[in-house]
């Protein structure tokens, strides 16, 4: 074990930033590759974590930059560097750091890099790079020809000369051999209204040996259409990233925006902002605690948390018009304001909608035939959620004190704490538990908020964004914390905009909750996750 | 087990009486139908239409909406100088037509009629549905998926979610049909028995919504199947989804009063 007095100078060598706030491109370093991966495995050792790790293009077609950004959790601060890829590959650094591993994927399939030595190396979500003319893959796909006719022709038509397009869920799945091993594939349509996507189980009997979880269904090209914005469509896209993520995606738009623009923003503003945040959280955890239910054959809890969760998102609607909270998060505050009497409806219904809600989910604890089936199930191990750099409540469950609100507090959250809630069994039942705590603390700070909202305007000027600026937005949506990383070019425009939804760090959470489990059991964990499709597919 | 029945007595019943009512009313900043006074437009004016994030707003002579690409995030409204457009509280937004979308200062909406005798009498009493999720951002399968809560409780109506393909008389889908789920849709499409219905619930399904004119995806379902209800939003609220499954299946009389209150619509 290396000393962390011995890991901090190369530390020392990156910017520093707080979360919500821009600085010159310039001032971020630009490390040698190797200082680059010295400095990831020294923050990683330190408990500090990879929070996004992305190319962009170059000029230079032959080049990649490299950009990071770590989270120094116990000082609240960012860490930044760059570094530069030259040629077609880099050396893998997920072997000793596992915690980069789909961020390596996703560098290999953006920017046609091989990550060599990468032990998973394949496609995320399955679209062409963006240096026309580079495939990471390129050697390993079949031609036309080869392909089996039904896929062939589901090649897009729009599809260019240089290279064939990838086939979305075709790669080698690995894949258990033995007399009585099966396999079992589900996906993309699933059988429910659910987003698509890909599960392959490796089975012995009821017991699952491996799942290898294969998305990319979702992908709509949203990164790609965020770069030589801020435009009309910008603010919709982050609206859209997650749909029931919205807030959050949202204000961490936002953010990024009046960081790089220099705005202020009214207290106001900020204490709106926070309440649409804690009534996503309150509407998706109600949700997911009722689903939880309905997926263990309690009906009680299932039904009436599947009402209570409308309660909720009817309250951000009575804000906004929009039960997601569309149009309500804009650059430079909110756009509605609210009333004495918007005020006094807001707090009887959640008065009303916390007793119903409390008498509905103590039911879960008090029925020995639920807390049999959420105990012990899906169980993921303190080490693996570090190892594997979970976030949000899969992490808290996990007894990981991990919260964006806490840990890189920004907008309201500075002034109005909310305590961590975890747990540390790391199961099915710690997932529902660590959210039901979460749904209480979220009921007293909205209640305490909107008895006393500041006075003053909801939002102020808005002014383009500053010119080679990076910023960088840390917000802790329902699912945990989600990443905005923007980088504006000489004219203030976006030349990269990276999205990080929490789902992109969870969904190898999942796959390694089902490691022997009863693959009966899959949609209970799978539930107790509740990861984003559209949110890792951007 | 005595605190489930006595959380049962709490909860009480509350699903709601529409259709044999009026549907619970919509909060007052609630976005439906946009109306245009094309009177008030200055002339040469296309603010809206510059403001528009999915080119929605097409101006000739006067302002156009195709509700079909609309978002309803009121961005035009708010840049008309003149207040000549506006978002109403009216909910009922389905048609059959991709055209019926398109609305302007001029013209009622004509809402979405009731299959004809032969499918009304086969799937009036028992529609069974797939549910194609295709590339869009999870907010209509969040409000789809409401309309199975105790709340509105669409199995009341005879309509039903099923787990495959072929136990469906139809697809219900959503998202703007990314390249990765074309192939996807169009085997869940053949695989549904004849006669088959389609239903495009939101902006992406019917136009590709925010991600129009994205190489990655199609510009809604119409590329791959035939259409026979159009439910426009972003997302539709779950009561505009409701009514248009009604009116399709013809269980909503025309002239019968189901405005929630007086206020919406004009």
């Amino acid at each position: 074990m290396t000393s962390s007095a011995t890991l901090t100078p190369i530390l020392d060598r990156l910017a520093t930033l707080a979360n919500g706030r821009a600085i010159d491109r310039a001032e971020v370093p630009e490390l040698s590759f190797d200082d680059f991966q010295q400095a990831i495995l020294a923050a990683v050792q330190l408990q500090q974590r990879v929070v996004a790790l992305f190319g962009m293009l170059d000029p230079d077609p032959e080049i990649v930059p490299l950009y990071l950004v770590l989270a120094d959790d116990q000082q609240s601060l960012l860490r930044l560097a760059r570094t530069r890829v030259r040629g077609d590959r880099f050396p893998s650094l997920t072997p000793r750091c596992p915690q980069v591993h789909l961020f390596e994927r996703e560098i290999g399939e953006q920017f046609a890099l091989r990550a060599e030595g990468h032990p998973w190396f394949k496609p995320l979500r399955y679209h062409r790079s963006y240096r026309p003319g580079y495939d990471a893959w390129a050697e390993a796909k079949p031609s036309v020809a080869e392909a089996k006719p039904s896929v062939a022709e589901a090649k897009p038509s729009a599809a260019g000369p240089e290279s064939q397009p990838p086939i979305v869920g075709v790669t080698d799945f690995y894949r258990v051999d033995g007399d009585e091993v099966h396999e079992v594939a589900v996906g993309p349509v699933h059988a429910g209204v659910i987003e698509p996507g890909h599960f392959r189980f490796q089975c012995h009997g009821e017991d699952v040996f491996h799942l290898e979880i294969s998305l990319g269904y979702q992908h709509r090209g949203v990164e790609r259409a965020l770069i030589g914005g801020p435009n009309p469509r910008s603010i919709h896209y982050a609206e859209t990233l997650a749909g029931d993520t919205s807030v959050a995606h949202a204000t961490a738009y936002c953010q990024v925006f009046e960081a790089l623009a220099r705005c202020q923003k009214t207290a106001r503003a900020q204490t709106l902002r926070g309440i649409a945040l804690e009534l996503e959280r309150l509407a998706n955890h109600v949700g997911d605690l009722g689903a939880l239910a309905g997926d263990v054959a309690f009906l009680p809890t299932a039904s009436y948390c599947g009402r209570i969760r409308g309660d909720f998102l009817n309250m951000t609607a009575t804000l906004c018009g929009s039960r997601f909270g569309r149009g309500l998060i804009r650059p430079g505050g909110v756009a509605f304001d609210v009333d004495a009497a918007i005020l006094d409806d807001l707090l009887k219904r959640l008065d009303a909608s916390e007793k119903d809600c409390k008498n509905a989910v103590d039911l879960l604890w008090d029925s020995p035939s639920v807390m049999s089936r959420f105990e012990d199930v899906g169980r993921v191990s303190r080490a693996a959620a570090q190892d594997l750099g979970l976030v949000g409540p899969a992490a808290r469950a996990c007894g990981l004190q991990r919260d964006a609100r806490h840990d890189q507090p920004s907008g309201i959250f500075r002034f109005a704490h909310i305590p961590v809630s975890t747990c540390d069994s790391g199961d099915v039942f710690a997932r529902a538990y660590v959210r039901w705590l979460e749904v209480q603390h979220s009921i007293d700070f909205i209640r305490e908020q909107l008895r006393a909202l500041p006075s003053g305007a909801v939002r102020g000027d808005v002014k383009p964004p500053c010119p080679d600026q990076l910023a960088v937005s840390l917000i802790e949506g329902w699912r945990g914390e989600l990443c905005h990383v923007a980088l504006t070019d000489s004219n203030g425009r976006f030349q990269r905009y990276k999205v990080v939804d929490p789902s992109f760090h969870n969904w190898t959470g999942l796959a390694y909750a089902l490691r022997n489990q009863q693959i009966s059991d899959f949609p209970l964990c799978n539930k107790s996750f509740n990861l984003s499709y559209c949110g890792h597919d951007l | 087990m005595f605190n489930t029945l006595l959380a049962r007595l709490h909860q009480g019943h509350r699903t709601i009486e529409y259709p044999d009512a009026p549907p619970p009313s919509l909060p007052q900043r609630f976005r439906g139908r946009p109306i245009i006074d094309a009177s008030k437009c200055p002339d040469g004016c296309a603010l809206c239409a510059e403001a528009c994030p999915t080119q929605a707003i097409a101006i000739s002579d006067k302002p156009r909406i195709d509700l079909g690409r609309c978002l309803f995030c009121a961005d035009c409204m708010n840049a008309c100088p003149a207040g000549a457009i506006r978002y109403t509280r009216e909910y009922r937004l389905s048609v059959r037509q991709r055209e019926d979308l398109v609305v302007d200062s001029d013209h009622e909406m004509k809402l979405a009629s009731a299959l004809d005798e032969k499918l009304k009498r086969l799937f009036g009493r028992s529609l069974k549905l797939r549910q194609v999720s295709a590339g869009g951002c999870n907010g209509c399968e969040s409000d789809v998926n409401v309309l199975g809560t105790v709340g509105w409780d669409l199995g009341r109506f005879g309509i039903q979610f099923v787990a495959s393909p072929r136990h469906a008389d139809g697809l219900l889908i959503t998202g703007a049909i990314s390249q990765n789920m074309r192939l996807a849709l169009s085997k869940t499409y053949d695989a549904v028995p004849s006669p088959k219905i389609v239903i495009a619930v939101g902006a992406c399904a019917i136009s590709g919504g925010p991600y129009a004119g994205h190489p990655e995806v199609q510009n809604g379902a119409a590329a791959a199947v035939p259409i026979d209800l159009y439910v426009p939003g972003c997302p539709p609220h779950p009561l505009t989804i409701l009514d248009g499954l009604l009116r399709l299946l013809g269980k909503i009389e025309e002239g019968k009063n189901l405005t929630p209150d007086s206020t919406i619509g004009k």
